[in-house]
Order: structure tokens, then sequence, then C-alpha cells
């Protein structure tokens, strides 16, 4: 018998709540599949499983709050019989008051707009069952008050709906938005507080010239539809994880009084959320994307972190980070590590500055690329030569 | 289209992009306003191309600064 356990899903995170299960007992799995929904700190978290088999046993319930680690279920591996009884219950690690019936089927989960859940919790609307009818699906702000409306007055279509999808608009069933920003804080605060306890970073940055990126891009977005334009954050991201090929020492975890190297490149993305807050998720095997694979999986990363719907490898596989604050108008950033991690990459704003060369002074669009760096997993001269090559990649953009 | 129709179009995808959003001064500069950053900005960008049909070529965004100028924009290109 397997066991689904709780995974860490970052850092930051020492608990999670359980909020759905997408499968039941008898349905079969395979790896990568969605089985269930975990509220972090920072977001709500479609858990994958990472073996083939059946499911035998849901152990933990909805709504049970259980650390990480927690055998959530268990399931019958590939070619092995499932039991015919489930295993006693002393060996489940601390489920509470676990109701007799499985739980009734949740309907499917849609992406969800920060203020469209913010509203839902004052009108005390279910958003996770609610129909969108947003981009994407996405629940709006419009389809929560239809919902809200339809909860106080007889449903017009005679579709029999849980008790729980119109929860009574007196009594909202989830915290309200400040509890929710509070953990959010809480779960930043943690994780870096750790980080600038335990990890002694070094900074380092460089000015790299961008005529070159900035004059094939304009190029490349010329012909291109609004649909199919790159960023030049996508150049920047795919630049990082070359550049990362030759330096795995930045690639990878302080685990264990050691550095552990990451197998692939997957860069975490600082994405900052509208109701306050960041979160990191990975793109994953970035140096073997192209850079238009490359802009959809960021847009899609982007859209996704922001409806508050990510997956849990996405959370818990970054082996770097890059966080772009350019956009805000800073010149550079002093970024901080995020834990296990053993580096992060800044970029500040792409702007036209004084350059020399070939013994000419001109105004060119330059941008800072920072680095910070665990010095117990790499030196200073590492770093330095990361990126210098991160710059020179930037060159040749055509050959990103 | 007229530009009434228009600016309705514009300030519903803004505010599905930014939905704390509350009034927008069209002729202050947009982004003194909203919290657009550059993926906020192509997101706009192509629900107005789904919802208008108009292509915006990223050489025409320096004329996209304010409500006003985008509205405009549109109706010039929509006419």
């Amino acid at each position: 018998m397997i066991e689904f356990k709780l995974p860490s899903l970052g850092a930051d995170m020492d608990e999670g709540k359980l909020l759905e299960w997408k499968v039941k007992p008898g349905d079969k799995v395979k790896r990568g599949d969605v089985v269930a929904v975990v509220e972090t700190p920072k977001a709500a978290v479609d858990v994958e499983i990472w073996q083939d088999g059946v499911m035998h046993e849901l152990v933990t319930q909805p709504g049970e709050t259980v650390p990480v680690g927690t055998v959530m279920a268990r399931l019958a591996g590939a070619g092995e019989a499932a039991p015919a009884a489930a295993p006693p219950a002393a060996a489940a690690p601390a489920p509470v008051a676990a109701p007799a019936a499985a739980p009734a089927a949740a309907l499917s989960r849609h992406p969800v707009s920060p203020a469209a859940r913010k509203h839902a919790r004052e009108l005390g609307v279910d958003v996770d069952k609610l129909p969108g009818s947003g981009p994407h699906g996405a629940v709006t702000v419009q389809d929560v008050e239809q919902a809200a409306k339809g909860a106080a007055q007889p449903a017009p279509a005679p579709v029999p709906a849980p008790a729980a999808a119109r929860a009574p608009a007196a009594a909202p069933a989830v915290a309200p938005p400040s509890d929710k920003a509070l953990a959010m804080r809480k779960a930043i605060a943690t994780a870096m507080s750790r980080s600038k306890r335990e990890i002694p970073h070094y900074y380092l940055s460089q000015t790299v010239p961008m005529q070159r990126a900035v004059d094939w891009l304009t190029a490349y977005n010329e012909k291109r539809p609004v649909t199919e334009r790159l960023l030049m954050g996508a150049l920047q991201l795919k630049a990082v994880a070359l550049a990362l090929k030759d330096f795995p020492d930045l690639n990878g975890f302080w685990k264990d009084n050691a550095f552990q190297p990451a197998q692939g490149i997957h860069v975490g993305v600082a994405i900052s959320l509208r109701q306050g807050g960041l979160i990191a998720p990975a793109i994953h095997d970035v140096a073997e994307r192209s850079l238009d694979e490359l802009m959809k999986s960021l847009a899609d990363l982007v859209r996704r972190a922001r409806a508050g719907s990510l997956r849990s490898s996405e959370m818990s596989d970054p082996t770097i980070t890059v966080t772009n604050l350019g956009d805000q108008g800073v010149d550079e950033v002093f970024a901080i590590i995020f834990p296990p991690q053993v580096a992060i990459v800044g970029f500040g704003r792409v702007a036209p500055r004084p350059w020399a060369e070939d013994g000419m002074i001109g105004a060119v669009p330059t941008v800072v690329a920072s680095l910070a760096a665990d010095h117990r997993a790499s030196d200073g001269h590492r770093g330095a030569r990361f990126l210098a090559a991160l710059a020179a990649l930037l060159q040749e953009p055509e050959k990103l | 289209m007229d530009a009434q129709e228009i600016r309705k179009i514009v300030l519903v995808e803004l505010k599905r992009i930014a939905p704390e959003l509350e009034d927008v001064a069209p002729a202050k500069p947009l982004r003194d306003q909203v919290d657009l950053d550059s993926m906020d900005w192509l997101n706009f960008l192509v629900a107005l191309n789904e919802r208008l049909r108009i292509e915006i070529p990223e050489a025409d965004y320096r004329k996209l600064g304010t409500l006003e100028q985008i509205v405009d924009y549109l109706a010039k290109k929509s006419a």
C-alpha cells in the first residue's frame, strides 16, 4: 500500500488544510494527476500524486488541517491488490472525527479573481462551487453577486444542489480577508526570517547593455499579433536558465548541511498578488523551452497565481528564483533567497542609461542584473562568472 | 461602435485586471492610477483585441498613456 502524504509546498508551509478531494476510493490515478486541493497560507493548491495506482482510503477529511508529512490517503500500487478493509484507525495519524460517508463530490474549481473571492467572503458565497463566466472560466464579482442573489431567493432552475453550495449570507464559512492577509504575511515572514538567519548571502550585480535584446524583441513583436508577443521577462528567464547550465552550484538546495544540486532547472517566478503578498511558483525545465512556450507558460502561471489556482509541483519544485521589479521602476534588486534554494536573480528596469563602448559614450538601454547567493554553496567568483554568462547570453537574443 | 461603448469595454477589461480599481481620471496617466505590470498591460491589450477585434501594434503603446487616449485610439481604429 502506498501512502500519499501532504507534501511541503515551500519553506513557509508547516501544515495545510484539505479543502477537497478530487478522487474517491476505487479511482485509478496516475503520476501527475491532481488528487486534492489543499489550502496553504499563500494559496489553494492543486496537489498532484507521484505514483500510479488505485485510491484505497482517504484518511484526511475535507476541512481538516494536518501537518506536512501526514498520511492523507492510501493507494494500491500498480499490480497490487487493494485490501478488502481499510487498515485500523490507529495506523492513521490524527484523523479527527472522520465522517463515515465519503464527502459529496465537489464541483470542479475554477480560477477566482481576488476581488471575487473577497466579495464572496463578504456575502458568504462558496466561490469554489460557482461556475465562472470570466476568462478561462474564472469566477467574477458578477458571478458572486448572482450567486448571492440566488441564495437569497429560490433557484430558478430545478437542479438539486448540495446544501454547502448555498451558504447562508449571515454566516460566512471562511475566514475574513484580514486573516488571509495575515497568514500570507506570516508565511513570508517565516521564510524570509529563516533565510536571513541561516543563509550567509553574498550580493553581486552587473549592468547589462540591452540594445540588442530590445531591438530583437521589437522586431520580433512587430510581426506578431498582441496574443503572440513576448515580454522582456521571458528572455531574461531563458537567459538565466541557460546560464545556470554551467553553474549547477547556484541551482539546487542547501539541505542537511550540504549542497544538493537540482536535477532540472525549474525557475521560480516571483509574482506579486494584487491583494498583497507574493508567491514564487516554478516554470519547469525553462532551458528546454522555446521563448514562445516560455511566454505562454509565464502568462499562464501569472494568471493562475493571481486567481489562486496553482499545482503542488509548481510550489515545491523551484530550484532558483527570479524576481523582476523593473516595472515598478527600480534600478536594482537586492533579493532574499527563498530557502532551501541557494540563489535568486533580480532584474531592475530596462532603461536608457549612459554607456561607454568602443571609446564612445551614448545613451543605451541597460538593465542591472543582480545575484544573491548562498555563500555556503558557492563563492563570489562563481557568482560573478554566472552574471557575466547571463550578460553574454542577453547579447545574443536570437539564440535564446 | 461609438466612443462611449468603447470606453465602457475598456473600463470593464481594466477592472478585470485590476479589480480594486474604482475611478479612473481620464486624462491622468493610467499607470499612475493603476498598478499595472508588463504582464497586466499585455493581458489588457489582449482582452481589448478579443473584445473589439482591433490590433494594437507595439509601436503604438506610447500613444496609450491615459484612458482618454486609449478610447480615442480605439475609436479611430474602429471607425
